[in-house]
């Protein structure tokens, strides 16, 4: 069929044209119908990309029929196909379970904007993945980003502006060193395609430039990431942000910077930068042991639910960060299947949390004491997303950490050492984990907590539909690791 | 039935009956407490159709699924797996019934949580013991510690949470910090974790490695209770006394010295500790255990307290005798965990009687309380007397083959730890069973009470029978004990 040729165009086109019209929808209940369709479209557009990937390696797609490098190259491989599942499930499962928390958090008559703003999220994020060129990365990333600033700034807390505020300034600061470093390629090769640019960095004879490029954008990359310690706009944005988008967006924002920076630095730089690999693992690798460390710690002791879950995102983002900066296949394999388990985790906590939110205004650790008696449901989700998140044998969540224990100990005696780190950071992660179900099952009923009663049933499908997952790809993790392995191989395909 | 079809009905029929347990539990205690019994009664009936085929020769097995290679949930009967859950099944029935007088002679709060918390430990414990290899051991481990957690802090009160926390800290640090580390370790050398006859290190780790692998493993295992990991046992002491016999004698602390036997004997095999000197600290550390705790019992003045030390003694001995590292003495521990479990749980459950009846904790109380409550006291004099290791009780079954088993490798650390801990095992418990016997009341009691409710009775009195008929019909646990792998002749 002539259509499924242009699948890699309409997964980005389909959301960007849609998002402009939902403005003017301004029925009852519309926009939401609207958008969630686009997002289930968008969802199968990925799967059969995702397909076609699995079974022929790569697709690509001129836009307009321009020949690259002089038009702009839609590529599209297994480690974009990944990303394009996590994004579009993220985007779907939590528009088609969030309606009545969304109801709740946000005036009817904003809503077609709140609707359009997502969708050019979703079209934002979508294009960054799919996208073979550098400056079209940059373009999504501003679509994406400002949507998201518009997202969060949705939140009915007067906090959030402030939050909000931060997240624009420090988002545009790594929006310009992104946009610095692609300039300085572009002036040293005079092409921004980035599989062109790959191969004509080589023909640059001064090296200097190409350096100084690769700094920028990788300290760019690493704000937009929100890699410790460029990390401070994350933590209060989730938190004030409604909480059907910090489940959205926690699922899938920070990944795609990490996608961005992977495909940079293992495909352009690797082979044109001498001991690229080293200079990637010093740089990256102490900042991905801090994350993981000191974000552990600072959720142990956060009051606030959102928060604390905020605070282990960061975290987590510094595992897959670790296992990017062992540079070997394994290594980036478990780095990848971490994307997409946690992705699962923390989106499932963020839905039960959007549960919690349909019964309760304020979200501190101690208005949520004894609420299990009220919520099972909600708060048995929770728990499974929890033991998920902790790495628990059973869940998704084990089986990334399983995968990069064991690429680490290929390292040898820094490999022991990065064990002890993963360790001491699961052990925080049942502590930060603990305190929330210690309070909602032993602790006293709070009055608020009294009264709450379950959350609305649809909302609670998704939140398990989601939970549930991490038990399946737990179990069966075979898909998402065959995209893994695929992606890493292709990633560090130029590695001696 | 296949027997693949037995191992998970075992598994998930005491989450079934949860699930059940909790949909009676609101309205109607009395169903509450029959599907209890009823669940226990055909866990058991399930676990014994098991043996004749393991008496066989058979080992069936059965595979959940493969996570990755060499990485899966998978389960098999061997025979140290079978004492175990041929144990926990039996006398969950037992407790069941004792449980059933406790919590309604008490009217304590929550019963319902007790009840389903209770069979999610027993699904637990049933895991534990059908693990086919580590990791699902290991999975099984942290769902036993996680249920038993609410059971321990049932009050609910300031103290009881926090001596909970303690408990539910120093068994999850231990297992995540140590034991998965030893886990993951195993896996990187071995690239396997499946329990197997002979062990599966042997050829892959040598020297000082070996040693160190398995002190992650033996305080990695925070049920034993070596020290100086044994601090939760007595903090858990708040518990209700039907929770204390489930760690005591069903579930905990034997699935604590049960994995430890079963990485001594199938990951590291017999053969390769035996070789390796840097493995002989086990011995010393369990029997210094020993002798420690038993000291510490001396010291102690409330009953429930002193029965923990004497736990954490006995627990060390199972340790020690694998640590023995000779058939005999291996046959010794497997037995000792069986006698052990019968003699303890008798121990508690009298505990349990007294505080019901009398509400008395102290020993210095118990004066005279042998007239008041003949059966309890005589329960305990049996379950004394078992500890110490007297015949005609199961205690002395387990000690002669232990003692055989060192004798055998002229263990002479082994020998001298078991006589002076059976000393001080009798400096404290036959005090209190004179007090009881041939003493008289100081004071008369606030009310003048006499033998705990029917149930109680009953539980501890076919306890206390269960503790002579192992000295007398050992032979099933001695063929059982007697065909564990990969023995040195």
């Amino acid at each position: 069929m002539i259509l499924t040729n242009h699948l890699p165009a309409l997964q980005v086109v389909v959301p960007l044209l849609v998002a402009p019209l939902v403005v003017l929808m301004r029925v009852r209940g519309l926009p939401w119908a609207v958008a969630t369709t686009t997002s289930l479209v968008a969802f199968a557009i990925a799967v059969g990309l995702t397909n076609t990937v699995l079974d022929s390696y790569s697709v690509t797609y001129e836009m307009g029929s321009w020949r690259a490098p002089y038009g702009i190259e839609l590529h599209v491989t297994s480690f974009s196909a990944l990303l394009l599942l996590i994004v579009t499930a993220a985007s779907t499962l939590t528009l088609v379970a969030g309606k009545q928390s969304i109801d709740t958090e946000i005036e009817h008559d904003r809503q077609p904007l709140f609707y359009a703003a997502w969708l050019l999220a979703l079209a934002g994020f979508t294009g960054i993945v799919v996208t073979g060129d550098a400056f079209n990365i940059f373009v999504f990333m501003e679509i994406a980003s400002l949507a998201s600033y518009v997202l969060i700034a949705a939140g009915s807390d007067r906090r959030v502006l402030p939050a909000v505020f931060k997240y624009l300034i420090m988002g545009t600061i790594g929006a310009t060193f992104y946009l610095i470093g692609v300039g300085l390629i572009y002036m040293m090769t005079g092409t921004l395609n980035l599989a062109d640019m790959e191969a004509r960095i080589h023909e640059v004879g001064e090296l200097r430039p190409i350096l100084v490029a690769a700094g920028f954008i990788t300290l760019g990359l690493i704000l937009k990431a929100a890699i410790f310690p460029l990390h401070a706009w994350l933590p209060l944005s989730y938190t004030y942000a409604p909480h059907i988008v910090t489940a959205f967006l926690a699922a899938c924002s920070t990944k795609v910077a990490l996608y961005v920076l992977l495909r940079f630095d293992f495909l352009v730089f690797q082979q044109n930068l001498p001991a690229h690999e080293v200079q990637f693992t010093v740089f990256l690798m102490p900042l991905a042991v801090l994350a993981i460390l000191i974000a552990s710690g600072v959720a142990v002791f956060e009051r606030n639910l959102k928060g604390l879950l905020a605070y282990s995102s960061l975290a987590q983002v510094g595992y897959i960060l670790l296992g990017a900066s062992l540079v070997s296949v394994p290594g980036l394999t478990a780095g990848l299947m971490h994307m997409f388990n946690h992705a699962l985790a923390k989106g499932t906590l963020f839905l039960a949390v959007a549960c919690l939110g349909m019964r309760f205004t304020r979200l501190g650790l101690v208005n949520l004491s004894g609420v299990a008696r009220q919520m099972p449901w909600t708060m048995a989700a929770f728990v499974l997303a929890g033991l998920s998140l902790i790495g628990v044998p059973g869940t998704a969540g084990f089986i990334s950490k399983w995968m990069l224990i064991s690429a680490a100990l290929q390292e040898g005696a820094l490999g022991v050492a990065l064990v002890a780190v993963i360790v001491v950071s699961s052990l925080l992660a049942v502590v930060y984990i603990w305190r929330v179900i210690e309070l909602a099952y032993f602790g006293d009923p709070t009055e608020a907590s009294q009264l709450a009663n379950e959350a609305p049933a649809w909302l609670l499908v998704g939140t398990w539909v989601a939970a549930l997952m991490n038990i399946y790809f737990g179990i069966i993790p075979s898909f998402p690791l065959s995209l893994a392995r695929e992606s890493a191989a292709s990633l560090l395909q130029h590695l001696p | 039935m296949t027997n693949e079809f037995l191992i998970l009905v075992s598994i998930l029929l005491p989450l079934a009956g949860a699930v059940g347990i909790t949909i009676t539990g609101r309205r109607y205690p009395n169903l509450r407490e029959a599907v209890t019994l009823v669940t226990a009664a055909s866990l058991a009936v399930v676990v014994w159709a098991l043996l004749p085929e393991l008496l066989a020769g058979e080992r069936p097995s059965v595979r959940v699924a493969e996570m990755l290679p060499g990485l899966a949930i998978e389960f098999q009967v061997e025979p140290l797996g079978m004492i175990f859950a041929a144990l926990a099944s039996l006398l969950w029935i037992i407790n069941s019934i004792y449980s059933i007088g406790y919590m309604r002679g008490n009217n304590e709060q929550h019963q319902t949580r007790f009840y389903v918390l209770f069979a999610v430990a027993l699904s637990a414990a049933m895991g534990i013991a059908f693990a086919g290899n580590l990791l699902t051991l290991f999975i099984f481990y942290e769902v036993l510690t996680l249920s038993t957690y609410p059971l321990v802090a049932h009050k609910g009160d300031g103290k009881t949470v926090v001596s909970a926390r303690t408990y539910l800290g120093i068994l999850l640090a231990t297992s995540i910090g140590l034991f998965l580390p030893a886990i993951i370790w195993t896996y990187h050398v071995t690239a396997t974790l499946d329990f197997t006859p002979g062990g599966i290190l042997d050829g892959h780790l040598a020297g000082p490695a070996v040693g160190l692998l398995l002190a992650l493993y033996v305080f990695g295992i925070g049920k034993a209770a070596v020290m100086p990991v044994h601090r939760w046992l007595p903090a858990a002491m708040v518990a209700p006394t039907p929770v204390s016999a489930l760690l005591h004698a069903v579930a905990v602390v034997k699935a604590g010295v049960f994995t430890i036997t079963k990485v001594v004997v199938y990951i590291f095999g017999v053969e390769l500790l035996f070789t390796e000197t840097s493995a002989d600290w086990l011995l010393f550390a369990a029997a210094f255990t020993v002798i420690a705790a038993s000291v510490v019992a001396l010291r102690q003045t409330n009953l429930k307290r002193l029965l923990a030390y004497s736990t954490i003694a006995q627990l060390s001995y199972v340790v020690m005798a694998v640590a023995i590292l000779k058939p005999l003495s291996e046959i010794g521990a497997a037995i000792h965990i069986v006698a052990h479990a019968f003699g303890k749980i008798t121990l508690f459950f009298a505990a349990g009687s007294i505080y019901t009846a009398a509400k008395k904790t102290e020993i210095h109380q118990l004066r005279g309380i042998g007239r008041r409550m003949p059966w309890t006291m005589a329960a305990f004099t049996i379950g004394a007397l078992s500890m110490i290791g007297v015949p005609p009780t199961a205690g002395f079954v387990s000690k002669w083959y232990i003692l055989a088993g060192s004798f055998q490798s002229d263990n002479h650390v082994a020998i001298v730890t078991i006589i002076v801990s059976t000393i001080l095992n009798s400096l404290y418990f036959l005090p209190i069973i004179f007090y009881a016997w041939f003493c008289r009341e100081e004071v008369a009691p606030v009310t003048d009470h006499g033998e705990a409710p029917l149930a109680i009775v009953v539980a501890l009195t076919a306890t206390a029978a269960l503790t002579v008929l192992l000295f007398l019909f050992n032979q099933p646990v001695l063929d059982l004990a007697s065909q564990l792998g990969g023995m040195p002749k």
